[in-house]
């Protein structure tokens, strides 16, 4: 149950988009409209849910005083960065000899989680929170699940509002960031939960 | 690679003044024309959540300007040496010893900032600007040029990051660098400047009366206000409204 929480704190209640704003770019470059933005919220899920474990063991059984007692921390930039950047070439290469349809939908967006600052930003908060082995798994998928559930619901709005009246200057970007705040509010009302209590493990 | 560097130079300073008009160009064109912000929307990323206070946002935008200015230079020096396949991973590399650079400097002068900043300050390697111009810039000029397009680039979103940070704090605290050495609560209850020497019930601030705006200390402000940016910006220059 424990699990539980921290995959439902990590979707909702710190959602890596709009209480964090980590992903923006992507969040906002493909989000024009749902059909490309469901594929690259799961393969951000996924890359999520894959870096994650691999970065916890890189850095309790490499980094942290395991190897002769010496502290290599000060690595640990480089070396997330150096996995995250070639799990995601190895995602798109299976994906290219599983699904090659999968793998055409998603087209450049696979490349592009390689910058995408909700992956690297996961590992590191789940360094500065000292999550243990299945809580970072838990961790990296609530995230994922979290910043999919935001990309979509902003790329519906978005296909919505080019039917509205909305000045011409505000139109497109203006708007996706405006629209992007009010999302932040409307998911703070969400701050008040205790997962905790949600579960009765308290 | 240091030879390399200096017969660049060299080649760049002969041909053309080290400073001229293009130069010059490079530098202020990202403060508003071409802002990394505002029109090319690259690095909202990681550090809007900064942005809550002055401080660590000058703190993150002086990273930012380094970084980004230094990874230009570097990868603009072996530009002609990076295998295209592997380019990102070269590149990404390059980023991330600047930014232990940073992370390890800041760690030594000033730990509380670094404390506060947290993973923040790692984000930079992913922040988009920086990864955005060498891609599209570095990889294709001479080194001098890169480094000013980097730095132009870096001041550009320093700016933007700063004057969001500016009306986040002064409106959402009152105060302005709170943290710094050099804090100054200039509105709100507890204010120090603007001394009503007047008022005939205790010295207070002519501005006493205003109370925080809460609203500008959420996360959500910092996406309003870039968004009133943009819709200023983009009435002023008509020629750069998105069509879609």
């Amino acid at each position: 149950m424990e699990l539980f929480n921290i995959f439902i704190k990590a979707a909702f209640i710190d959602n890596m988009v709009l209480a964090y704003f980590l992903g923006m770019c992507s969040y906002l470059a493909v989000s024009k409209t749902v059909k490309t933005a469901f594929g690259l919220g799961l393969a951000v899920i996924f890359v999520l849910g894959i870096t994650m474990p691999i970065n916890w063991l890189i850095n309790n059984y490499l980094l942290d005083g395991a190897i002769n007692g010496l502290d290599l921390t000060f690595l640990r930039l480089i070396l997330f960065i150096a996995v995250i950047a070639s799990m995601v070439q190895l995602v798109e290469m299976v994906i290219e000899k599983v699904s090659p349809a999968l793998y055409n939908s998603l087209g450049i967006f696979l490349p592009l989680i390689t910058v995408n600052c909700a992956i690297l930003g996961g590992s590191l908060f789940m360094v500065a929170r000292e999550y243990n082995f299945a809580e970072s798994i838990a961790f990296g998928l609530g995230g994922g699940f979290g910043w999919f559930l935001a990309i979509i619901a902003i790329a519906a709005i978005r296909e919505k509002i080019r039917y509205s009246d909305v000045p011409p200057a505000l139109r497109g970007l203006g708007m996706a960031f405006i629209l992007t705040g009010l999302m932040g509010i409307a998911f703070m009302s969400l701050m008040g939960i205790d997962p905790a209590a949600l579960t009765g493990t308290k | 690679m240091a030879e390399a560097t200096t017969a660049a130079k060299s080649a760049a300073a002969k041909s053309e003044p080290l400073f001229g008009k293009k130069e010059k160009q490079l530098i202020t064109d990202p403060l508003y024309d071409n802002n990394p912000i505002t029109i090319q929307v690259l690095g909202i990323c990681s550090a809007l959540a900064v942005t809550s206070l002055i401080y660590p946002s000058l703190v993150i935008s002086v990273a930012v300007v380094f970084v980004c200015g230094f990874s230009s230079l570097i990868t603009s020096v072996l530009r002609n040496r990076i295998p295209k396949s592997i380019r990102m991973i070269v590149q990404l590399v390059i980023i991330a010893t600047l930014v232990t650079v940073v992370e390890l400097s800041l760690k030594y002068f000033s730990y509380p900032v670094y404390k506060d900043l947290s993973v923040y300050i790692g984000l930079i390697i992913t922040n988009c600007i920086v990864m955005g111009r060498l891609e599209a810039f570095a990889m294709a000029n001479r080194p001098w040029r890169s480094f000013l397009d980097g730095i132009g680039n870096g001041l550009g979103y320093g700016a933007i990051l700063l004057l969001v940070a500016f009306f986040r704090e002064f409106f959402g605290k009152g105060s302005l660098f709170a943290g710094s050495p050099a804090e100054m609560k200039i509105i709100g209850p507890n204010a120090d400047y603007f001394i009503n020497t007047m008022a005939e019930s205790g010295i207070g601030s002519m501005f006493s009366w205003y109370s925080n705006n809460n609203l500008m200390v959420l996360p959500a402000a910092a996406m309003f206000l870039i968004g009133i940016f943009i819709w200023i910006q983009r009435s002023r220059t008509p020629k750069l409204v998105d069509v879609s």
